[in-house]
């Protein structure tokens, strides 16, 4: 966050995406640790360079990347003290994991269409929503600027 | 295995490096980073939620990280399209050089 360079920021993106598709790996959520491999180190990542190199050109290089840093960092710094000091004072965090089973992609995939069928729908409308809308937005300047 | 408050805490140091660069940093890009970096904390909070509950089983945790990461998918691809025309009409990507939403 705090680097220059923001290729080099987006870079760093991946692999804290990449350790965290690991940590689900280690909790027993295979199919969520792969999705996020899919959709975050594929997907996201690529978008986020794109956008960054098609906006790089004209960026002046000399004036600070931010702005009142110290007022955003103390209200983070606080913002995590409180949560560690929740996390570490309640006795939920000490909980063992209790045995489990294999969760299989099949018995996710029944509870996606059986249960779950009504949020399923949506998203996949959200998400068609979503690549329209996006290529419009991005489309309608080109238009206006012929 | 690592007790549940060490995911916790891994999760809530994300959310706030994530909430510190959103803060603090002019680049449009840069701040949408940020929003990414915190919807990632919560889904880690999610799975670790379900992993850890009485009932893992009902994968409720799990069906809501998958459409959590869905929806956060979507929202980047409409965010960086945002970002993309803004910088074509300002030629800047630059949050307190954007000034007026009139063209």
């Amino acid at each position: 966050m705090s680097l220059r360079n923001m290729v080099h920021c987006a870079l760093s993106l991946v692999l804290t995406f990449a350790g965290l598709a690991g940590l689900y790996l280690q909790l027993n959520a295979e199919f969520v640790g792969f999705t996020q491999i899919l959709v975050y180190v594929g997907a996201v990542a690529i978008l986020i360079v794109f956008a960054i190199l098609l906006t790089r050109s004209t960026e002046p290089q000399n004036e600070p990347a931010t702005v009142t840093p110290w007022v955003g960092i103390s209200v983070a710094i606080g913002a995590f003290l409180t949560m560690a000091l929740a996390v570490l004072a309640s006795p939920v965090g000490k909980r063992a994991a209790a045995p489990m089973g294999e969760v299989s992609v099949r018995t996710l995939g029944q509870k996606l269409m059986t249960d779950y069928v009504l949020p399923l729908e949506v998203m996949a409308l959200l998400l068609t929503a979503a690549m329209l809308g996006a290529v419009i937005i991005a489309m309608k300047d080109k238009e206006g600027s012929r | 295995m690592t007790p549940l408050s060490g995911y916790l805490l891994v999760s809530a140091l994300l959310f706030c490096i994530g909430l510190a660069g959103a803060l603090t940093r002019r680049n449009a890009i840069m701040v949408l980073i940020g929003i990414e970096l915190m919807l990632n904390a919560a889904n880690l909070n999610f799975i670790a939620f379900w992993r850890f509950s009485e009932h893992p089983e009902t994968m409720t945790g799990l069906t809501f990280a998958l459409f959590s990461i869905a929806i956060a998918a979507a929202e980047a691809a409409v965010g960086l399209a945002l970002i993309i025309t803004i910088y074509r009409h300002f030629r800047t990507a630059n949050v307190d050089q954007v000034e007026d939403m009139k063209g």
